[in-house]
């Protein structure tokens, strides 16, 4: 029998009764003798975005905040735009990243004793429209492949189609709505290291240790021209021509190889255009920047910026100690994605398409109103450098230390705020992409983390390892989303939609997983 | 100054100096085998020890010029398993996380689960296992105490009963701590200490189960302590125990070597 709760003591009944029976005093709850105090918006660039404003303590959370903001811009309600603010303590140097539900007793922690009088400086960072849920739970495991999976890509189209290449010498493609194989790319006589879709979704290419380039029509599953030789050594990593950079004669495909060169092929006529020689060891990662500049990283411990047009050698950035890792652009996301915005249509007509790539990458881009497009590389000595190519030349913006080992894979997030990076010392560390600073430090997996991908709002991250889990951080609080164990084995390759619906990862266990909310 | 090296710097030394000192090398060898040969008693015994300690620094010296000879840089070919770019080149240590993917297959096949690299398990008799101990006055009668005659392995936290009720007693020298652990696909051996003994599924009358105490015989199945090999599991959590099966007779032995099962 289940045990019975005693019924209320007398004294417990009358209390009760007390209580319901008298009006409560709220009014030392209101607080409105708070006061208040004089807000002065900023943007990232630091402009001042409205007048200076009184606005009362007690009102003061960051919904509030943000709304109000959004009505001085005079913005319709449709458009609101959610931002967060970061406090600017005044007489100090210090910035408060994470916005306090006490403000007033925040300032006065920091010796702003009497703040009613003072103005505050809060910078306002806008935050994607969206909202991305974190991916929590496995929504089909698809065998097909026979050997590992060394990369993966969604479509910047939509979530709908997911590339891998494996090292049985096929490339696939999954439909990821139904779980199901869509086509097996056959052709390559080596391990396929690479998979890149083109930024209009039209085209697929791969890259292969057996020297060669193909491209692949994901519609039909067929190769499309003859495979593209010429590398004498394993080709290593892809990157298309932007969109918005486009010649009449079709687009452009550069690939990286182990001998050292990086080749920049016409994609319809397989024809190299030009052959980017330079490096004295093999080119890890290559980039191709929104203003026809392609960014190289190689195990000669330089990096290297080359006019695209040209193929002339335009910087070689010489900082770093050891191997090149990875290079991430802060534009990346608009690049890779093109014309494909979250939620929008896409345009109709060839201009229009351009256009929008091109005023997309320009909105990541853009710094104090002219485009500085950023560069980060990260290295096997531990350290990353983040870069301003076009208006800092050769020098570096920031060197980023903290890392305890070797760093294997960095991304901007999307809106260009953030830059996580991961490496073998089993940690995450996200960084501020303006200048530099550390931010925080993910920690929580057991082993070396191979690659990292941000969520499309920037608010999430995944992250997946040697361990065989893969793990989603909530960015703004650095704390473990979601814990996603299910591989077998070591996972090299993770990847999350651009519509921000799916993440797909695969690994050494063969089988891909994708994952979904 | 000693009076060789005064006479030396005063008169010179001998024509026939390098000579001699060449011939006397070169018999060095001759000498040291009549030595090995026909000393005898002490001396016999020192040289021996002086030769053995001699030959330890010659073999290190020989391994050391070897490794440096070894070539540093990785070679060109492919390796075995395909694995991303940004492995590539890398000198992977090759780290116990090899826990082959042909042997986590063959776990998933239930069938496998169990198998073990030593299939032939041999049952213990009473007989072999227990030797009778008589105590007390009446000495005929009272039989009943038991010393094992195997191995065993008894936990961190155990205490011994007191003497009038410990009927099996474990030798303080047949007990282990710690097993030689052989990792099958790397071919390492480490030392890893034990953390018990697990009832062997293939025979429920051996090991841990039927007796009140874990046993270590040759086949039987200990579970050790795996956490410095950096194994993770499924769900990415550094693994902490493992099984591995004995593969010597350790009351032979004296030492206990076992090999992973992974």
């Amino acid at each position: 029998m289940a045990t019975v709760i005693p019924p209320p003591s007398k004294r417990q009944r009358r209390e009760e009764l007390e209580r319901t029976q008298n009006q409560k005093d709220v009014a030392p709850l209101l607080a409105d003798e708070l006061g208040s105090f004089k807000a002065r918006f900023i943007d990232s660039d630091g402009n001042q975005m409205t007048d200076v404003i009184e606005i009362n303590f007690a009102d003061a959370s960051e919904k509030n905040v943000s709304v109000l903001l959004n009505t001085l811009l005079e913005r319709d309600r449709e458009d609101f735009t959610p931002y967060r603010f970061r406090i600017h303590v005044p007489g100090k140097d210090i910035i408060v990243d994470q916005y306090p539900t006490d403000l007033l007793g925040l300032l006065q922690k920091h010796g702003v004793l009497n703040p009613f009088e003072t103005t505050i400086t809060l910078s306002a960072e806008p935050q994607a429209v969206f909202r991305v849920q974190a991916v929590s739970r496995m929504a089909h495991r698809i065998p097909g492949h026979g050997q590992p999976i060394l990369s993966c890509e969604f479509s910047p189209a939509s979530a709908k189609l997911f590339a891998t290449g494996s090292g049985d010498n096929t490339a696939r493609i999954w439909d990821t709505e139904t779980g199901t194989p869509k086509y097996t790319l056959k052709g390559h006589t080596g391990w396929v290291l690479g998979v890149s879709w083109s930024p209009d979704a039209e085209k697929l290419a791969t890259c292969s240790m057996d020297k060669t380039v193909r491209i692949w029509d994901p519609e039909t599953g067929k190769a499309v021209g003859a495979p593209f030789t010429g590398h004498a050594k394993w080709v290593l990593a892809l990157a298309w021509e932007p969109y918005h950079l486009r010649r009449e004669d079709g687009p452009r495909l550069a690939s990286a190889s182990k001998d050292g060169t990086v080749r920049i092929w016409m994609v319809n006529t397989g024809r190299t255009e030009h052959s980017l020689s330079g490096h004295k060891s093999s080119v890890t990662c290559v980039k191709w920047g929104g203003e026809g500049m392609i960014y190289t990283g190689s195990h000669d411990k330089t990096v290297r910026v080359w006019d695209a047009v040209k193929g002339t050698l335009v910087h070689t950035m010489t900082s770093h100690g050891h191997w090149i890792n990875s290079l991430a652009l802060s534009s990346d996301f608009q690049i890779k994605t093109g014309y494909f915005a979250h939620n929008e249509e896409v345009p109709a007509t060839e201009e229009g398409k351009r256009a929008k790539a091109k005023g997309r990458f320009e909105a990541a881009a853009k710094i104090n109103g002219k485009v500085a497009e950023r560069l980060v590389s990260a290295s096997d000595d531990f350290t990353m450098f983040l870069w301003d190519p076009t208006n800092n030349g050769n020098k570096h913006v920031a060197r980023l230390l903290g890392h305890q080992n070797r760093v294997n894979d960095v991304k901007f997030s999307p809106s260009g705020e953030f830059i996580a990076s991961v490496g073998w010392d089993n940690s995450t560390k996200i960084w501020n992409a303006r200048d530099g600073k550390f931010l925080k430090s993910l920690r929580g997996h057991v082993a070396p983390v191979y690659q990292c991908s941000w969520s499309a709002d920037s608010r999430l991250l995944v992250t997946g390892s040697k361990d065989c889990t893969l793990k989603v951080w909530n960015v703004r609080t650095g704390a473990l989303a979601k814990d996603l164990p299910g591989h077998d084995d070591e996972v090299y390759a993770v990847s999350w939609s651009p519509d921000g619906k799916a993440v797909g990862s695969g690994g050494k266990d063969k089988a891909v997983r994708l994952w979904k909310n | 100054m000693r009076c060789i090296e005064r006479h030396t710097k005063l008169f010179g030394k001998r024509l026939d100096t390098e000579e001699r000192a060449r011939k006397k090398a070169a018999r060095e060898g001759h000498k040291q085998s009549e030595n090995a040969q026909n000393l005898r008693g002490l001396r016999a015994k020192l040289y021996a020890k002086e030769r053995h300690a001699q030959k330890i620094q010659l073999r290190k010296t020989i391994k050391q010029h070897e490794e440096r000879n070894v070539k540093g840089a990785a070679d060109e070919k492919e390796p075995a398993n395909p694995i991303p770019s940004y492995l590539l080149d890398r000198a992977n240590p090759t780290n116990a996380k090899a826990l082959s993917s042909q042997i986590k297959n063959k776990r998933a096949e239930k069938a496998a689960r169990f198998s073990v690299p030593i299939p032939k398990v041999k049952g213990i008799s009473e007989e072999e296992l227990f030797k009778v101990v008589k105590t007390g006055k009446k000495i005929a009668k009272k039989g009943w105490k038991r010393v094992i005659t195997k191995p065993t392995f008894v936990g961190p936290d155990f205490t011994r009963r007191p003497v009038k009720y410990e009927r099996f007693i474990r030798p303080m020298g047949l007990r282990y701590k710690k097993a030689n652990v052989t990792h099958p696909t790397l071919n390492v051996t480490v030392q890893l200490p034990i953390l018990g003994v697990k009832k062997n599924p293939n025979n429920p009358l051996l090991g841990y189960g039927y007796f009140s105490f874990p046993l270590l015989t040759f086949c039987h199945s200990i579970e050790v302590n795996v956490s410095d090999l950096g194994i993770v599991t499924a769900s990415g959590k550094i693994a902490w125990g493992r099984y591995a099966q004995v593969t010597n007779n350790p009351e032979n032995d004296g030492c206990l070597n076992a090999v992973l099962l992974v």
